[in-house]
Parts: C-alpha cells; sequence; structure tokens
C-alpha cells in the first residue's frame, strides 16, 4: 500500500469510527465472555456447593444444570450479537471507506 | 490420477487382509469380535470420501486450491468443518465417559472447551481472514522478519501437530482395536493411509468435505441417540437424573462440581490452556483461509460455535443417560461392577470409560446403530488427523520451504510438491509413532498440544495484531520463550514427570516436581512478558521497519482493503 493512501485512510472519519466502535465492541464481548466463563470456574473453586444446590426442594436437578448450558448459549448468542453488528454497521463503514477512495 | 488410481487399489487389498487377520491375534487392550456392521459402515464412508477426493483432486491444481480449497467454502459449509476438527474422538468418546464417571465434571470440561469460540470470534477471526493467505504465520510474520518469524512459527505448529497427532493415532489404534476387532497396528496403518490419500490427492477441498461429512454423521448420530435415551426416561431431564443418583456410586455427587477441579489455580490454568489454545491451533487457524472474506470467516465461527455447544449438551445427555442404561447390562460390565441393579465401580464398563457411548448407541439402537456410531467415531479420528497433517504439511512448505529455504523464490509446482511430500512423510512419521507409542501414557499429550498453542502461537498472533511496537526480535524471543516454557513446565507436572517418567513420592506414588498440571497460567504470561521486553529493549534497524509497518497492516486487518489480491493469487 502507498504511504498517500495509507495516510488517507487513517484520516479518514468512518475509518477512525469504524477502528473505535470496533475495538470497543470487540473488547467489551471478550471481558463479558471471560467474566461469565471465569466467574464460573472461581464459584467451582470456591464455592462448589452453590452448584450442586436443587433448584426447588425435593428436586434432585441442580442450580448448576441450568447455569452451565446456560454458559454454553451465552458463547453462542455473544458470537451472533457480534456477526449481526459486524454484518450491518461494521460492513458499512468499510464500505463507506472503499467507496470514497476509489 | 493413476498414482490415485494405485492407492485405491492398495487399500481395497488392505480391507479383506484386515478382515482376515483381525480376530486372530490379540493385542494389549481386549479385542472384541469382529463386529461386521462397523466395517461395512465404514468401508461405505472411506468409499465416498475417496470418491469426494477423487474429484477434488480433478479441481486441485494451484496452491490455493490445494492449501485452501480455492477460498471457495462458504461460512456454513466452514462452520461445519470447523466443528469437524473440533469435535474429535476424543472428546465424544472421553466427555460422555467423563460425566458417566463424575457426572457434571464433564459439562465444566466441555465449557472450557467452548469458550475460546467466542474469543476467536471478537480478537482475531476476521483480522485472521484479511492478513493472511496459507498459514496462521503469514499473519504473524506479516510485518517482521520472514525467515526469524516463520520458522519459528512453523517450529512450533509442528510441535503442536505432532503431540495431537500421536495422541489421535494412539487413540485411533486402541479404538478400532476395540471397536471393529482389528490388530493395533493395522488400525494406526489404516488411518495413516488414509489421511495421506485425501490429503496428498485432494488437499483442502477434500480434507474439508471430509470434515463436513463426519461433522453432519456425528451430529445425527449424536442427536438420535440423545433422542432416544431421553425417551426412555420420558423426555424429563429431573427424571433422567433422579435415576443416574439412585443408580451412580458417587450418588448426589454427580449433580454437582467433583474432582475435576482441585484448586483455583489449576482450575484457571486449564480454562487459560483449554480458551486461548484453541485460538492457536494451526489446523484450525487454517480454516480462516477457505473462505472468501472476513464476512465468511465470522460467520464460520458463529455456525461452529453452535454446532459445538450443541454437541457438548448432547454428549452430556449421553453421559447421564449411560448412567442408568447402561448399567441394566451387567454383560457389558466387569464381574462385580454391579451389583444389585446399582453401579459400584464406574470403571468397571468392559474397554474403559471411552465405551460409554459406543455402548449407549447398542443400548438404543441395536447393532446396526452399533455399528453406525463406530463407524463414525472411525471417520472422526480420520477426519481430525487429515486436518492436522494437512496444516503440519503446509508449515514444511508453505512457511519452510517457500518462504525460509527458497527464500520466496520457488514457484507453486515445487511448494506443492514439497507439501505432497511433507504429508507422505509426516503420515509415515504417524504410523511410527502411532506403533512406538502404543503402550504409552498420551493422555497429556493433547493438553499439552493445546498449552504450547496458547503459549507460543497465541501471543505472538495477538501481538502483531493488536500492538504496533512489537518487534522481529520481541516476537521471535516471546514465541520460543512460550514453547519451551510450556514443554518444560509439562515435563515437570505429575502427568509427565511422575506417571511417564516413573518418579514416586514417600508414599510411592507418582509425583510431580512441581503442583500445576497445565501449564498455561505461567508460560503464557511468561511469552507475552518476553514479547513486551525485547520489542522495548529493540533499537535495531529491522525494530524500525516492523513499528513503521504497522499502519498499513491495521488498515487491511480492520478494513480487508488490500486482502483481495492476497486471497486471489
Amino acid at each position: 500500500m502507498q504511504q498517500h493512501s495509507i495516510d488517507a485512510i487513517k484520516a479518514h472519519p468512518r475509518y477512525q469510527e469504524l477502528i473505535c466502535t470496533r475495538k470497543c465492541f470487540a473488547w467489551n464481548l471478550t471481558v463479558l465472555m471471560l467474566v461469565i466463563y471465569y466467574g464460573f470456574i472461581l464459584i467451582i473453586a470456591f464455592a462448589p456447593k452453590l452448584l450442586a444446590t436443587p433448584l426447588s426442594a425435593g428436586a434432585v436437578t441442580t442450580v448448576g444444570m441450568p447455569i452451565g448450558v446456560a454458559i454454553i448459549v451465552s458463547a453462542f448468542v455473544l458470537t451472533g450479537i457480534y456477526v449481526a453488528r459486524a454484518n450491518s454497521k461494521f460492513d458499512a463503514l468499510t464500505k463507506a471507506i472503499r467507496e470514497d477512495l476509489q | 490420477m493413476k498414482r490415485f488410481a494405485t492407492w485405491g487399489v492398495l487399500f481395497a487389498l488392505l480391507i479383506p487382509f484386515a478382515l482376515v487377520a483381525g480376530p486372530a491375534v490379540s493385542g494389549a487392550v481386549e479385542q472384541q469380535a469382529l463386529n461386521l456392521t462397523a466395517i461395512y459402515m465404514f468401508v461405505a464412508f472411506v468409499a465416498g470420501t475417496l470418491g469426494i477426493t477423487y474429484w477434488a483432486a480433478k479441481r486441485t491444481r494451484t496452491a490455493k486450491d490445494f492449501y485452501t480449497a480455492g477460498g471457495g467454502i462458504t461460512g456454513f459449509q466452514n462452520g461445519l468443518a470447523i466443528a469437524g476438527d473440533y469435535m474429535s474422538a476424543a472428546s465424544f468418546l472421553g466427555i460422555s465417559g467423563l460425566v458417566f464417571a463424575s457426572g457434571y465434571d464433564g459439562l465444566i470440561y466441555s465449557i472450557g472447551f467452548l469458550v475460546g469460540w467466542p474469543i476467536i470470534m471478537f480478537l482475531i477471526a476476521e483480522q485472521i481472514r484479511n492478513l493472511g493467505k496459507f498459514t496462521f504465520a503469514d499473519v504473524s510474520s506479516y510485518r517482521f522478519g520472514q525467515t526469524e518469524i516463520r520458522t519459528m512459527a512453523a517450529i512450533s505448529s509442528l510441535v503442536v501437530v505432532a503431540f495431537y497427532l500421536i495422541a489421535q493415532m494412539v487413540g485411533a489404534g486402541k479404538l478400532i482395536q476395540l471397536l471393529f476387532g482389528l490388530d493395533y497396528w493395522i488400525a494406526v496403518v489404516i488411518v495413516g493411509v488414509l489421511m495421506m490419500v485425501y490429503v496428498i490427492f485432494g488437499g483442502m477441498t477434500a480434507t474439508t468435505w471430509v470434515q463436513i461429512i463426519k461433522a453432519v454423521l456425528l451430529l445425527s448420530g449424536a442427536t438420535f441417540m440423545a433422542i432416544a435415551a431421553l425417551s426412555t426416561f420420558g423426555f424429563s431431564p429431573e427424571e433422567m437424573f433422579r435415576q443416574a443418583i439412585a443408580t451412580h456410586p458417587k450418588a448426589d455427587a454427580i449433580m454437582g462440581p467433583g474432582t475435576l477441579v482441585k484448586d483455583p489455580i489449576n482450575a484457571i490454568s486449564l480454562g487459560l490452556a483449554l480458551m486461548f489454545g484453541t485460538a492457536g491451533l494451526p489446523h484450525i487457524l487454517m480454516r480462516f483461509f477457505t473462505v472468501p472474506d472476513a464476512k465468511e470467516a465470522r460467520k464460520s465461527v458463529f455456525y461452529a460455535t453452535g454446532f459445538i455447544g450443541y454437541f457438548y449438551i448432547l454428549t452430556f445427555i449421553i453421559g447421564f443417560a449411560a448412567i442408568v442404561l447402561l448399567t441394566q447390562h451387567p454383560e457389558w460390565f466387569k464381574e462385580g461392577a454391579i451389583v444389585n441393579g446399582a453401579l459400584v465401580d464406574v470403571k468397571g464398563l468392559n474397554g474403559g470409560t471411552n465405551m460409554v457411548a459406543i455402548r449407549l448407541a447398542e443400548a438404543v439402537g441395536g447393532n446396526l446403530f452399533l455399528g453406525f456410531i463406530s463407524a463414525v467415531a472411525f471417520a472422526t479420528i480420520l477426519a481430525v488427523v487429515s486436518g492436522l497433517t494437512l496444516a503440519g504439511a503446509s508449515a514444511i512448505s508453505h512457511d519452510l520451504y517457500a518462504s525460509v529455504i527458497a527464500r520466496g523464490r520457488s514457484n507453486e509446482t515445487t511448494e506443492i510438491r514439497v507439501s505432497k511430500i511433507a504429508t507422505f512423510c509426516l503420515g509415515l512419521v504417524a504410523i511410527a509413532l502411532g506403533i512406538a507409542f502404543e503402550s504409552q501414557n498420551v493422555a497429556f499429550m493433547v493438553g499439552l498440544a493445546f498449552a504450547i498453542a496458547a503459549s507460543a502461537n497465541f501471543p505472538v498472533l495477538v501481538a502483531s495484531i493488536f500492538w504496533g511496537k512489537m518487534t522481529t526480535r520481541g516476537a521471535l524471543i516471546g514465541g520460543f520463550a512460550g514453547l519451551i516454557s510450556a514443554v518444560a513446565l509439562t515435563v515437570m507436572s505429575k502427568a509427565v514427570w511422575g506417571d511417564v517418567l516413573g518418579n514416586v513420592g514417600a508414599d510411592g506414588k507418582p509425583v510431580g516436581l512441581i503442583f500445576l498440571d497445565n501449564p498455561a497460567i505461567i508460560s503464557i504470561p511468561f511469552s507475552f512478558f518476553c514479547i513486551w521486553l525485547f520489542s522495548v529493549l529493540d533499537n535495531s534497524e529491522r525494530a524500525k521497519t516492523d513499528r513503521a509497518a504497522f499502519d498499513a497492516q491495521k488498515i487491511r486487518c480492520e478494513t480487508g482493503i488490500g486482502a483481495e489480491g492476497a486471497s486471489d493469487h
């Protein structure tokens, strides 16, 4: 890539917007996933009894079951949220930058 | 094409030979009676995939075809193929066995394997697609000294592939011996030869379609098994859990965290290795170059996460249902493992807990379904080793040969030829190591592969994408620091120092030099620290070039501008 086009893209307001929003969004989702997973691991390490509590009196299904399944589902949902946003907002910004350069 | 036909004939000759040789000899693992249904179904799978390889061979002309299936795989197909790469026989049989033996711990383990995927999506999937061409080393060496970084990346890739491959080959041999009643070495040779045929003739196109077919077969088989098992409990998980508690020797302890997680440090270390190791596995990262653009790359991760998560929920149901349903068949257990209809020894299942899913298939679907699931398990191993071998061969031909040895002066034809020779050699090595390690304890190897991927590949990859001040020297030292520390700490762990090398403590039990089971909590930060330290101290001319190239890399990385050229070579 030529230096002048690098400078042109770097100065492009849409590029600034793309970098900024994508960075915030991606890192927020990353932190959220890390908090969910390591929160779960810390509960297992420090308060395993919590997950072994029955859902209701007399039931055998424990709190840990829906929580475990919810973490699996959350991983899928978070990737889905990212795809939805990237397909609309980020792709539109990228397209705008490309068109301006031509 | 002629060579392909020869291979086909060779293999056709191998099957009846294997059929005859099977029951005559008995190996270390107790061998099953020859399972003909399973063998016929497996032969059908092999015939189908060889047909695909023939079709793929005709379409594989350029380096791009060979390494990335021409970049023409859709996001959905790639999602299935990634799931196929990830849902190894180890996770299908291993995790359902773990659930059978310990209950909830199996779920904890599978969650660790899944949560790396969102991280891959948010941080590296699109970036990798935009920057790379054939291997992940394209990305980590993008703005750095090609010789140094590609050599480092190729070495760590080959080490990861080697450990992963040995674990798969040994697992394959033992499993096939159990399932099909074939000899250990025959099983290893069949897997090795078929894998060479797929990769050498069909390249990434054949490898991808083998993965896709296997993923569909595995997902549908597991779905049927979970539904059929649940139906015996009136589709009530509560009822399934109730009966499982009544049957299992650990009673209601199977409903919460057990002994898998010993202490917070080991728990977090394993979690780090699983999470970031996924983002550094060469055969997984390579899959991102098979799609045309960043949009399809992110779609593939979305579908893959969905399929893998669904699959882990199925294995959890399979493991729990098996506690109840297998116990109704005392003939599958060793003497004394079942007393008065209750399971007293979880390890009493003939063939070990790896057989849980296989036996459940027989319990809910009879001999035909047993044959189907056995064939799928075989196909699974075959697909995973093919992907691994292709990744290893690409590291040799694309990174070591074309960029380091020939310094970019080789042509495509030579590079593909080197890749095929490398595949052949890797296949022979895999067969040899698979046979050599037959009676070794290889359980630590998959963990080690993940730890090295997380400690050597992942830090360099992430820093090269996000940190503009990294230099060639920093990346080189950081990558090797992660690789060496991960291997050294694993050697000092109980699994190797005690179980493999036979060092025992005062009580006569195997011991390790350190209390960590997985090195990730030390080796990942150590790698990042070395990257940082040796980059900021680096004032060489090379460092100036490295840093100056970051802006252009970042633009291509974020927008994909300039990436089309690279993907259309």
